[in-house]
C-alpha cells in the first residue's frame, strides 16, 4: 500500500513542500535578480516570455534560452536544479504532446521509420513548441526563484492587479502550505496505520472522505481566519505597504529587459 | 484569452466585492487552497488507473458559479505563477476554460439535473457527478478547440505550425478521450463523493446551496446585491442590441449558411465561390440540403418580419425578441429552481453561514463513517493556532 495512492499523493505533498521551501530559500539569496525591484523584475521578464511567445524562429528562442540560463547562473540558482525541476518536466510533457507533430504534419520527408517518415514542418514545429516552453518556463521560474512571493504579488501592483485580488493571492497562497501539511499529516498517519491491501473501492472511498475532511476543516479555518482578522482591527479595507525604491541598477536592469525583449521581437518576426 | 477571461473577473468580482471584505474573503481564498490541493490527490479509477480532479464541480455547488470561477481561477494562478505548472502565458485560456466556463457548466448541469429533486435523494449525488464530467469535458473540448484552430491561424511560409501543431480532427479527440474517461471520472468521482460528505456532514451548506443555488450559491448570493454590476450588464447588452442593424453592413451570407436558393442565382454563385478559395460551388443543390431545407421555417425569416419595411428595425426588432425569449427562460428555469429547492433550508445564507461557522468540524461518528474517524484522528493542531492571516 505504501506505494499505493496513499504513498504517491504524500510524494506530491512533500515535492510541493520542497519546491517552497526552495523558492523561499534562493529567494533570498545574494544575486543579480535577488537584488533588483520587483517591479523590474516582473515587467521585465514577462516581457521576454511574450517575447519567446511570439517567436517564430529557433534562433531566437535558442537566444532567450541562453539569456535565461545566463541570468540564473548570475543570481547564484543551481542550474542542476533547474534542470531537475524545470527543464526535465518540461520537455517530457511538451515532447509527449509534441512527438506525433514530427510525423502528423504534412510536409517533405526528411528522415525515414519503416513507413513512418518525419517531415521537415514537423521537425520544426515541434522544435518550435519545445523550445518556446521551456524558455517560458524558465524565464518564469526565475522570477519565482529570485522574488519573495509578498513582493511577487505587490509587484503585480503594476500590472493593474487589483488590489483586492492581490490579497485573495496572498492568503490562497499561505492557506495552500497549511492545507498542504494538513492533507499531507492526514494522508502519512492514515498511511502508518493501513495494513494489507485496500481494493479499488476503498481507496476511492478514503481519498474523498479525507478530502470531505479536509473541506471541512477548510470551511471552519474560514470563518476561524475571518475571527482572527476581526479581532486584529480589519475593516475592509487592504493597504499594501509599498517599500519598494528604484535605484540606478533597476534602470539599468530595466533597460537591458527592454533592450533585450524588443530585439527578440524584432528579430524573431 | 486573457481578453475574454477578463470581464467574467471583472463581473465575478463586482458580483462579490460588497461581501468580499467580510467572511465571504477568507472563504474563497481557503475555498481556492482547497480546490489547489485536492489537485494533487491521487484518485483510483475503475481499471486501475489514478486520476486528478479539478474541484470545480463541488466549488461551484457550494460557491456558485461566480465565485467559483474567482477561487478556481486563484488555485490556478498560484499553480502558475508560484508553482510554475500551466504556464503565464496559458493562465488566461486555462482560467477560460477551467474556472470560467466549468463553473458555470457545473452549475447548470447540477441545477437542471437536481430540478425537482429532494436534498436527500440519490439524484442530487448523481447530479453532482455529471457536473463535475461535463464542466471538466466541457473544459477539455474548449481547450482542444484551441488548439486545433491554431493550425490555422498562425503558420510559417512553408506550413510548419508555429504554436500548437495539430488540426481540429486530431485535436479533439486526443484531448477528449482522456477526458472522457480517466480526467472526466476522477472528476465525478471526486464532485459526487464531496458533495455526499457534505450533505451527510454539512448539511446545513448544501441544503443552502441548493435552495439558493438558483440566485447564484453561498458565497456569490452572500454579496449576491450588485445592483452595480447589474446594471453595467444591462447597459452592455442595451448597446449590443442598439448595434444590431450593423449586421445589415455585412455583404452576402455568412459561409456555409446558403440556402438552396443560392445555388441557382449567378449572383450568389460567385460570392459563394470567392468566399470558398474560388472552390466553384455545385451546379445543383446538394441532395441533403434540398430534402431539409423546408423542414422548419424561420418565425423571422432573415431578421426581417414581414410586416417591418425598415431592416435596420426589423433587425433591432428580431434582436429584442431573441432577448426577451432567452431571458423569459432563464427566467422561468429560476423559477422552477427555486420553487424545487425550497426542502430543508429556510434560513438566510448568512445564517447559514454563522450556522456553519458554529458547527464543530464533524459531528458524532456513526459505524458507517470509519474512514472519517480514520482521517480525522490525524487531525492537525487547532486551526486557531495557525490561522493567522
Amino acid at each position: 500500500m505504501s506505494t499505493g495512492v496513499l504513498g504517491k499523493t504524500v510524494r506530491g505533498f512533500s515535492e510541493a513542500l520542497t519546491q517552497t521551501l526552495v523558492a523561499e530559500d534562493s529567494a533570498h539569496g545574494r544575486g543579480l535578480l535577488q537584488a533588483l525591484d520587483p517591479r523590474v523584475k516582473l515587467v521585465g521578464l514577462l516581457a521576454l516570455v511574450v517575447a519567446a511567445a511570439l517567436s517564430r524562429k529557433l534562433a531566437v528562442m535558442a537566444a532567450l534560452f541562453g539569456l535565461g540560463i545566463v541570468l540564473a547562473l548570475a543570481s547564484r540558482l543551481s542550474l542542476w536544479s533547474l534542470a531537475k525541476r524545470v527543464w526535465v518536466v518540461a520537455f517530457g510533457f511538451t515532447f509527449m504532446i509534441a512527438a506525433p507533430a514530427l510525423f502528423l504534419t504534412p510536409g517533405a520527408a526528411v528522415y525515414r521509420l519503416g513507413s513512418l517518415a518525419i517531415t521537415a514542418q514537423g521537425l520544426r514545429s515541434a522544435l518550435l513548441l519545445i523550445t518556446r516552453v521551456e524558455t517560458a518556463v524558465t524565464l518564469s521560474s526565475l522570477l519565482v526563484l529570485t522574488t519573495p512571493w509578498m513582493h511577487l504579488l505587490k509587484a503585480l501592483r503594476t500590472l493593474l492587479v487589483p488590489v483586492e485580488v492581490i490579497m485573495l493571492l496572498a492568503m490562497t497562497h499561505r492557506y495552500v502550505v497549511l492545507l498542504t501539511e494538513t492533507a499531507n499529516a492526514m494522508f502519512e498517519s492514515r498511511q502508518s496505520r493501513v495494513v494489507g491491501r485496500l481494493n479499488g473501492q476503498q481507496q476511492r472511498r478514503l481519498m474523498v472522505n479525507t478530502g470531505g475532511v479536509l473541506l471541512s476543516k477548510t470551511l471552519e479555518m474560514g470563518n476561524q481566519v475571518f475571527l482572527a482578522m476581526q479581532a486584529r482591527g480589519f475593516r475592509g479595507e487592504v493597504r499594501l505597504l509599498n517599500e519598494f525604491r528604484m535605484r540606478a541598477r533597476d534602470y539599468v536592469a530595466m533597460s537591458g529587459f527592454a533592450v533585450a525583449a524588443v530585439a527578440a521581437v524584432a528579430a524573431g518576426r | 484569452m486573457y481578453a475574454a477571461s477578463a470581464p467574467c473577473w471583472w463581473t465575478a468580482l463586482r458580483r462579490t466585492r460588497r461581501k468580499l471584505f467580510g467572511r465571504t474573503l477568507p472563504l474563497l481564498s481557503l475555498f481556492a487552497a482547497f480546490s489547489f490541493v485536492t489537485m494533487m490527490f491521487n484518485l483510483p479509477l475503475p481499471g486501475g488507473t489514478t486520476g486528478h480532479a479539478v474541484g470545480v464541480g463541488i466549488a461551484a455547488i457550494v460557491l456558485g458559479p461566480w465565485a467559483s470561477l474567482l477561487a478556481i481561477s486563484l488555485a490556478l494562478a498560484i499553480q502558475a505563477l508560484f508553482f510554475g505548472d500551466g504556464g503565464i502565458t496559458t493562465l488566461g485560456a486555462n482560467c477560460f476554460n477551467m474556472a470560467i466556463a466549468g463553473s458555470f457548466a457545473a452549475w447548470g448541469i447540477y441545477q437542471l439535473v437536481g430540478l425537482g429533486a429532494a436534498a436527500d435523494s440519490r439524484r442530487r449525488v448523481v447530479a453532482a457527478a455529471l457536473a463535475g464530467y461535463g464542466a471538466i469535458n466541457l473544459s477539455a473540448l474548449l481547450a482542444a478547440i484551441e488548439f486545433g484552430i491554431q493550425p490555422m491561424l498562425f503558420h510559417d511560409a512553408s506550413g510548419a505550425p508555429l504554436y500548437a501543431p495539430y488540426p481540429l480532427h486530431i485535436a479533439i479527440p486526443a484531448m477528449m478521450a482522456g477526458h472522457l474517461t480517466i480526467a472526466g471520472a476522477a472528476e465525478a468521482v471526486m464532485s459526487a463523493g464531496l458533495f455526499s460528505y457534505l450533505r451527510r456532514n454539512e448539511p446545513s451548506l448544501v441544503g443552502c446551496t441548493a435552495r439558493l443555488a438558483g440566485a447564484g450559491g453561498y458565497a456569490a448570493t452572500a454579496g449576491a446585491p450588485a445592483a452595480g454590476a447589474g446594471r453595467t450588464l444591462w447597459g452592455a447588452l442595451a448597446v449590443v442590441l442598439l448595434m444590431t442593424p450593423l449586421g445589415i453592413l455585412a455583404s452576402g451570407a455568412a459561409w456555409g449558411e446558403w440556402a438552396a436558393k443560392d445555388f441557382s442565382n449567378s449572383a450568389t454563385r460567385a460570392q459563394m465561390a470567392a468566399a470558398s478559395g474560388r472552390a466553384a460551388p455545385p451546379m445543383a443543390v446538394p441532395s441533403g440540403l434540398a430534402r431539409w431545407a423546408n423542414l422548419w421555417t424561420a418565425p423571422l425569416p432573415d431578421y426581417a418580419p414581414h410586416f417591418v419595411k425598415s431592416a435596420a428595425f426589423g433587425y433591432l426588432l428580431s434582436a429584442m425578441f431573441g432577448v426577451g425569449l432567452i431571458l423569459m427562460v432563464t427566467w422561468l428555469l429560476q423559477r422552477a429552481t427555486r420553487g424545487a429547492n425550497q426542502h430543508g433550508a429556510n434560513q438566510s445564507v448568512e445564517e447559514c453561514a454563522e450556522l456553519t461557522s458554529r458547527q464543530t468540524i464533524l459531528p458524532p461518528l456513526t459505524p458507517g463513517r470509519s474512514v472519517n474517524r480514520e482521517a480525522d484522528q490525524s487531525a492537525t493542531p487547532p486551526a486557531s493556532q495557525q490561522s493567522e492571516p
